[in-house]
């Protein structure tokens, strides 16, 4: 074989040998210069190694950690909310299986058709279809898009038999809350809602989808402990998010039941004899239980789980009738009458009066260029501390506020709960206003003699709910600083405040409750105002103070026409109240009854109150089936 | 004595079995085990399936390898003839590229060919060490010093590099122009025209900068902050450090890569397999993976010195700095250390193109030893 030569041309000067010299010089370049470039190439794998050791080595846990995060997502998922349940076990506030229909998109080939099939079974409208391609839309498409919440068995059924032509629909169960008793107790049980952005702060939880907390009553003050904790299973996921496998799971803390102590059945019974307008809370009169709270209009809790409707809420709010608003709680109002007990503990305590001064009352009281009118046009005459509460003398108690000063007056209302926080568990309650001279002087005004006066008979600037009202019936009957409460047991355990001796006593002498008591038993049962209102015989005696306070100034003129309340619009009418307990020589039951517009606490509140008493008698009175009064729950 | 080996070489030159002898079964046995370790790499990134991945590379580097030790047979002297119109062809194909080419990722251009997909711009860099080894093969060094003679060579490099950039693939455009300097340096231009050349480069890189593409900025940008966008641009080298870095000393075990088969990481079959071995086997697996490849740089200097002329040389070490450049840019990259550029790892990442060049490479590497005795003719002032 010869060699071929592209390069054959002149060869250099000086023959072979001179050739082989060059070749050697050129080679020993070469190798100098090759072994500079490996140097290079040996030192940039060195390098490589340096950051491979770096990286895997020395910042190998870091990288460890965030590979962990990437792949590991912890998925919450909700614990069943705990139930509310009534005095006697039954539930109030439940758990209700919701079907859905889910579909996962990416197991379905043809989207429109599927759905075309499902709404043989499930009509589906116009503008639900366009929220689920919607929904489709934006998810990814192994994300389960909800076709239709609260499927009835026979739908659920139809979808099961149905499943081969549904491919990617499926079916799952929730849960929503429900409340049996709707409108009676939505007031005192609450109900639950979407979180708002602010409630959703340091539980997990509550970034759930579909989650619901409670907004209002006793939903909302235990919600914490309805709500249980969460229980999280931590998953692998892919580098889109799609769920690969599960790796842990830790079971969440399912919501604790709370009993309250309110009856079902009598808060029916209350509900069905009260007109709109009307409150009334019944309490225990030894623990401060709440046994009945009653108000109307209501509203339907099941309302809210599902979302309200922009309609719906403007309804509610811009109705003069409020039924939204628990007026036991929120409803603000003058005590008139029935706060007459007040002034005379307070009367009684300053030593300004004993019981039996008289004080005489030719139907007025002039004060300065003021004339301050008795009810009694023609006057009482001769009035002691008993025949005044009687009889609700006004010019009485006129010269007891004149005597005592509405500070002492309003410290002793303070210590029968009135005008103060009470400790209830439906939040939003309001305290109210009991009026002393420090606050209206910082309101920037005067406090006169007239008005001490004026305030001796309830009117005035109060502003008390009727739940403060009932408070101070019972705490007028047990002599103990009861609390209002609704909780019973929590979890099965009892809570605190059941029993008589978990309430302090008030620190009124024993003989001033007592002349305080006679007198109320007097106001039903001798003669008194509420005479026409007393128990059947065999449920006791009842003890009470009727109120009547006007909510329009009523003028000099129509005075002396003969003001006549039945002649003018209802809305220009006084309010009626009653305030009682029951039986008088063993108090059971406290109880405020407010009827807004009914004209005289006599005639409208207290025959009213009478029934509620004996609705409470047949239903949790002695020996009854449903006696459970201040019995501990097991 | 050397006389005599030159007799003794002649003779070996002739018998085919005598230069199956002469073929360094140690060298292929080597190229074997990376590509085992691709082998294994790709059945982890099909997620233990060979049907996916696995299963072609083998295939492939069966039939690379059948391709590498024919051309290691074919007499060196007659590639050297052939050097040239070897380079014209790649010129070629790369015009042919920018006319009807396909193009993927705004970045590689190929054309099918048959049931492969070739990217010229690979085979170019074969095709260019091949050309200026002829090139500078006659030149004694007072003929380089002169600096027309350098002209053509340098024309012989940039115009590739121009249709390459043109793709645009600005990688492989560097990576190419790096080849050719190697083989520039190695021959013997003299070291202050590199300097030159560089300086020339450095004022040369911000008036490219501007006429880059927005996509080969991104790169760059990310590159220096890749945190900056972790789910843009940054995602892949921020994944890619996550998997190497959680991989610690020992790795994963085969198959328990988070990273990589929760699919955070991108391309793990291609541009990331280096990671996704990093992750499974550790800095233990890295490190091995990069010594093998480490050892083929190095076997293909072992030809350098062993040849004896100059064309044998060059081409070896233009084919090991070709070599060197794939592994160090590619590992660089999913280490975060130079901007993603779209480089394979030779034999262990999944393709076609790339394995065919890499084994053309070697074939041509492999007859530089076989031949590295035989007489070439002389050199020319």
């Amino acid at each position: 074989m010869t060699a071929w030569r592209p390069w054959a041309g002149p060869g250099l000067l000086g023959g072979e040998r001179s050739i082989r010299k060059e070749e050697e010089r050129r080679r020993g370049i070469f190798t100098r210069r090759a072994a500079v470039l490996g140097a290079i190439q040996l030192g940039a794998f060195g390098f490589l190694g340096s950051r491979l050791y770096r990286l895997q080595v020395e910042e190998g846990a870091r990288y460890a950690t965030l590979a962990e995060e990437n792949r590991v997502s912890a998925r919450l998922f909700a614990p069943p909310r705990g139930r509310v349940l009534d005095r006697n076990g039954k539930v109030v506030a439940g758990n209700r299986l919701n079907w859905r229909a889910l579909l996962v998109a990416e197991q379905t080939a043809d989207l429109n058709a599927t759905l075309e099939t499902f709404s043989k079974i499930v009509p589906l409208g116009d503008h639900e279809r366009a929220r689920i391609e919607r929904e489709v839309r934006r998810n990814r498409r192994f994300v389960p898009v909800i076709l239709r919440e609260f499927l009835s068995w026979e739908e659920m059924a139809r979808i099961e038999v149905n499943a081969p032509d549904l491919p990617g629909i499926s079916v799952d169960m929730g849960t929503t809350r429900i409340y049996p008793e709707t409108e009676h107790l939505a007031h005192v049980v609450g109900y639950v809602a979407a979180p708002a952005e602010s409630d959703v702060g340091d539980d997990p939880l509550l970034q759930l989808p579909g989650i619901r907390v409670g907004r209002a009553g006793v939903e909302r003050h235990h919600d914490r402990i309805l709500r249980g904790r969460a229980g999280a299973v931590q998953v692998e996921v892919n580098a889109v998010g799609r769920v690969i496998r599960e790796l842990d799971r830790r079971e969440g803390i399912p919501g604790q039941d709370v009993q309250i102590s309110v009856d079902t059945e009598l808060q029916k019974a209350v509900r069905a004899k009260i007109e709109e307008g009307t409150t009334a809370v019944l309490l225990d009169a030894r623990n401060g239980e709440v046994l009945a709270m009653a108000t109307k209009p209501s509203f339907d809790p099941n309302i809210f789980n599902s979302g309200v409707s922009a309609a719906q809420w403007r309804q509610w709010t811009a109705a003069r009738t409020t039924p939204l608003i628990n007026k036991a709680t929120n409803g603000l109002y003058a005590p008139g009458s029935t706060f007459k007990m007040m002034v005379a503990l307070a009367a009684l305590e300053a030593k300004v009066a004993r019981p039996g001064d008289i004080v005489s009352c030719p139907g007025h009281l002039d004060f300065g260029n003021n004339r301050f009118h008795c009810h009694q046009r023609r006057g009482h005459g001769g009035m002691n501390m008993r025949s005044a509460i009687m009889a609700s003398c006004d010019v009485y108690f006129y010269e007891m506020a004149r005597r005592v000063g509405i500070d002492r007056i309003a410290a002793m209302a303070n210590k029968f709960g009135m005008g103060v926080d009470l400790d209830i568990e439906l939040p939003g309650t309001r305290r109210g206003l009991m009026p002393t001279r420090a606050w209206r002087q910082a309101q920037g005004k005067p406090w006169s003699i007239g008005d001490t006066i004026v305030h001796g008979i309830g009117q005035g600037f109060y502003q008390l709910t009727p739940l403060s009202l009932a408070v101070m019936t019972a705490r007028i009957a047990s002599g103990r600083a009861i609390q209002p409460h609704l909780t019973r047991a929590i979890g099965g355990r009892p809570a605190r405040g059941s029993r008589p001796e978990d309430w302090p006593s008030l620190g009124v002498p024993e003989a001033d409750l007592r002349l305080i008591r006679e007198a109320m038993w007097a106001v039903v049962n001798g003669g008194g105002t509420a005479g026409a209102s007393r128990l059947p015989a065999q449920y006791g005696q009842m003890a009470g103070k009727t109120g009547t306070t006007q909510v329009r100034r009523v003028t000099r003129e129509q005075r002396e026409r003969g003001f006549n309340v039945s002649q003018v619009p209802r809305e220009w009418r006084p309010h009626a109240l009653f305030v009682a307990y029951a039986p008088h020589d063993n108090p059971l039951f406290a109880l405020s009854v407010i009827v807004e517009h009914g004209s005289s606490g006599s005639g409208a509140a207290a025959p009213l109150a009478r029934d509620i008493m004996v609705e409470a008698f047949q239903r949790l009175g002695p020996g009854r089936p449903g006696q459970r009064v201040a019995e501990a729950p097991r | 004595m050397i006389f005599e080996r030159r007799l003794l070489t002649r003779d070996r030159g002739t018998g085919i079995l005598e230069k199956l002898w002469q073929i360094p079964w140690s060298f292929v046995l080597l190229l074997c085990g990376v590509a085992a370790v691709g082998y294994v790499a790709l059945l982890s990134a099909g997620g233990g399936n060979p049907d996916l991945y696995a299963q072609k590379h083998a295939i492939r580097f069966g039939f690379g390898l059948v391709m590498m030790l024919c051309i290691a047979l074919v007499d060196i002297r007659v590639i050297a003839r052939f050097a040239w119109l070897g380079y014209l062809g790649g010129v070629a194909l790369l015009v042919l590229v920018l006319l009807h080419g396909n193009v993927g990722k705004g970045a590689q251009r190929w054309i099918d060919i048959g049931p492969i997909q070739l990217q010229p711009s690979e085979l170019m860099k074969i095709m260019l060490v091949l050309a200026l080894a002829a090139w500078f093969h006659r030149a004694s060094w007072e003929r380089i010093g002169n600096p027309l003679f350098l002209i053509p060579p340098a024309i012989a490099v940039l115009v590739p590099v121009g249709l390459i950039l043109k793709q645009p693939n600005l990688g492989t455009a560097l990576i190419t122009t790096m080849v050719g300097a190697a083989v520039f340096w190695a021959a013997g231009m003299r070291w202050w025209k590199f300097a030159i050349g560089f300086a020339a480069a450095g004022v040369a890189a911000p008036i490219a900068y501007d006429r880059l593409h927005d996509y080969q900025r991104a790169r760059i940008t990310t590159f220096l902050d890749p945190e900056s966008d972790p789910l843009g641009a940054g995602y892949n080298i921020i994944q890619s450090k996550i998997a190497l870095g959680s991989g610690g000393m020992w790795g994963k075990g085969f198959l328990q890569g988070t990273q990589g088969h929760l699919n955070f990481l991108p391309e793990k079959q291609t541009d990331f397999i280096f990671t996704m071995i990093a992750e499974e086997f550790g800095l233990v697996g890295a490190l091995t993976t990069l010594g093998m490849l480490l050892l083929v740089v190095v076997f293909c200097y072992l030809v350098a010195f062993r040849s004896r002329h100059q064309f044998g040389r060059l081409l070896a070490i233009g084919l090991g700095t070709n070599c060197f450049l794939y592994v160090f840019v590619n590992v660089a990259m999913v280490t975060g250390s130079i901007p993603v550029g779209g480089v394979p790892l030779p034999l262990i990442s999944h393709g076609g193109s790339a394995m065919l060049t890499v084994m053309l490479g070697f074939g041509l590497l492999l007859s530089a030893y076989v031949h590295r005795d035989v007489e070439m003719g002389p050199m020319r002032e």
